[in-house]
């Protein structure tokens, strides 16, 4: 998203090179652009402060952390909070926990997605149109609306704290988007392809496995990262599922281990947040422009 | 995307479906279905037959008894009944109601308007913008809410330290999260955060394919830049500004996680419940599933309701295509 925008405006709007010429015309001058790079400079500061702000508790001792006076800038600087949280067993079992149950959802949701929008792409099908209107539809059903049941399945099947019950809950509720975002992908990819391939002797289905899901690998990781990242957030069905102390994903525990000391240890808070931030951040600088591409194929047109 | 899979599709029935159906056509009948599968059997084992059971469960007297192996009798509608006549539920309606109205509005004005904001900055105020937005969206949500905590701690918070620093001797050791209205506020305000890089990058991005002809049109007609963000951007961006805001509110009206994190980090929860927490105490708290059950199925209408706007959207727009 970002990259794809920082080239538009060039083409698009009153912004980039065509901006300073028209600065000095009157109309521009009700809202002077110094005054809008200032704007636009506070606004990155107050929207990166709580990021900031998390970074630079995590590398505070206590005595600085609970200090009369808040320090801006870790000058005792300390390693401990993360020591301490590496240190804890609980939470690499909640790292062990959130790992298997992410990693499962993104398997099962990928492979069935892949071959439900290949289907919904490639065939033309009675009742295609409303089972697109379903997929849509289910979408929006609300985990918060459905939680109660979902613990009484699970709970029938002797898997509630399981991470298999879990992660089938995870894999349920991210195989609408991803077969939407897919399906984006699928229909962007010229059928002529697969034809010619029929013609030189292909099945169907040989085709598409051997011409379109090549070329169909960039949007297959834009939505996995999506299953991923709401797999790695999840805390609702987490809450609702694990409920053993000892089982938790990493947001639950991340919740529990606030509430779970006297006085909370708001330097390894600050440290654990971090450990949790991290890997996302990083996976979604790599992909966030497929991804908002994919999320947008079927919305936006342009 | 429709309009790709119309040109695909084309040729495909114009003149193929001679060669097939020599022979084969039933079983070809049958492969999207059998290819859709895996999918189908995921999406009806996690979603599909909870929804059924659920709504079944909403019309049937099912509490701690029924959990431990009684039967559940019918009661039809005395679960909703009982549930419409509960002032709390309407109490928690109308905070979810209002809570997500004053959310999402505020989150799409700062994400309109800060869009609207970087088509007239420099480069580097663009860029510094675009990535502060990018790791606040990027952020897990109780990585977020964690910080946030933390940021109006009541005795060691910066907040309040800035806020006694400006002489507000007041907000000494001021508990943010004790009054429903404050509470109210930092979750919002955690929310928000969240929530406007993505309506500010899909609108930024709208706002860059408007026609540029037109706006140089309207300057030559001596239209004022907000004469031109009401006349042009505005309408030009129309259909995204819908989609977005139809989001954000199916969002923000079924939010759980930001509720339910602060009412255990000291909100007081009978007076922050909003729709999804109240399920949930009502429910998997109280042991009431049939009244739960009836809860989270006025939810899932009201949600429904608002989808339907979505949903007509994204379909009127595959049929433009």
């Amino acid at each position: 998203m970002a990259t794809s925008s920082t080239t538009a405006p060039s083409s698009g709007t009153a912004a980039g090179p065509a901006g300073p010429r028209r600065r000095r015309q009157p109309t521009s001058r009700l809202l002077g652009r110094g005054a809008r790079n200032i704007g636009a400079l506070l606004l990155a500061l107050l929207w990166v402060f709580p990021i900031y702000w998390m970074v630079n508790s995590s590398l505070q001792p206590d005595e600085v952390l609970y200090g009369s006076e808040p320090q801006f800038w870790p000058s005792p600087f300390t390693g401990d909070n993360y020591t301490r949280i590496i240190g804890d067993s609980s939470f690499w079992a909640a790292m062990r926990m959130s790992v298997i149950a992410t990693a499962l959802a993104v398997a099962m949701a990928l492979v069935s997605a892949v071959l439900a929008a290949a289907a919904i792409s490639r065939f033309k099908f009675r009742g295609k149109g409303p089972v697109v209107l379903t997929i849509l539809v289910i979408q929006m059903i609300p985990a918060e609306a459905l939680f109660i049941s979902q613990f009484r399945m699970l709970d029938g099947w002797g898997l509630i704290n399981s991470v298999l019950g879990l992660s089938v809950l995870y894999a349920g509720a991210s195989v609408p988007i991803t077969i939407w975002m897919l399906k984006g992908f699928v229909d962007g990819i010229p059928y002529e392809l697969e034809e010619a391939g029929q013609i030189d002797g292909c099945s169907k289905l040989g085709a598409f496995l051997r011409i379109t899901l090549p070329l169909l690998a960039p949007g297959i990781v834009a939505s996995g990262v999506f299953a991923l990242l709401s797999a790695w957030n999840e805390y609702v069905l987490a809450l609702v599922v694990l409920q053993r102390e000892s089982a938790a994903t990493l947001p639950l525990w991340l919740a529990r281990y606030n509430t779970s000391f006297e006085a909370t240890d708001w330097g390894g808070l600050m440290a654990a947040s971090a450990l949790v931030a991290i890997p996302v951040i990083i996976v979604f600088l790599f992909v966030q422009n497929k991804m908002a591409n994919g999320l947008t194929a079927g919305a936006v047109k342009g | 995307m429709a309009g790709t899979e119309v040109s695909a599709a084309a040729p495909v029935s114009a003149a193929p479906p001679v060669r097939r159906r020599s022979g084969r056509t039933r079983l070809q009948a049958f492969y999207p279905l059998l290819i859709g599968l895996p999918a189908i059997a995921i999406v009806l084992v996690a979603q599909g037959y909870p929804l059924v059971r659920q709504f079944v469960m909403s019309f049937q007297e099912f509490g701690l008894a029924q959990q431990f192996g009684q039967d559940a009798p019918w009661v039809w509608f005395d679960n909703y009944t009982r549930v419409l006549s509960d002032a709390d539920f309407w109490a928690v309606f109308a905070r979810s109601i209002v809570f997500c109205a004053v959310v999402a509005g505020l989150t799409m004005v700062i994400g309109v308007l800060t869009a609207w904001l970087l088509t007239g900055v420099r480069t580097w105020a663009r860029v510094a913008v675009q990535s502060a937005m990018l790791l606040a969206w990027a952020t897990p949500h109780l990585s977020s809410l964690t910080v946030w905590q933390w940021l109006f701690n009541p005795s060691s918070g910066v907040v309040n330290a800035v806020l006694v620093g400006l002489g507000l001797e007041g907000f000494d050791n001021h508990a943010w999260l004790l009054d429903p209205l404050s509470f109210f506020v930092i979750a919002g305000a955690v929310i928000a955060w969240g929530s406007v890089p993505l309506v500010l990058f899909l609108t930024y991005a709208a706002m860059t394919q408007v026609d540029t002809s037109l706006y140089e049109a309207a300057q030559l007609d001596g239209a004022g830049p907000l004469q031109r963000f009401r006349h042009i951007t505005i309408p030009g961006i129309a259909t995204v500004l819908m989609l977005v805001a139809t989001l954000q509110i199916i969002w923000d009206l079924r939010v759980f996680t930001q509720i339910s994190v602060l009412q255990t980090a000291g909100g007081i929860s009978s007076e922050t419940n909003v729709l999804g927490t109240y399920v949930y105490q009502i429910g998997l708290g109280q042991g009431e599933y049939g009244q739960g059950a009836a809860v989270a199925t006025i939810m899932l209408l009201l949600t429904l309701l608002l989808t339907g706007l979505y949903v007509r959207q994204l379909v009127r727009q595959g049929d433009d295509a």
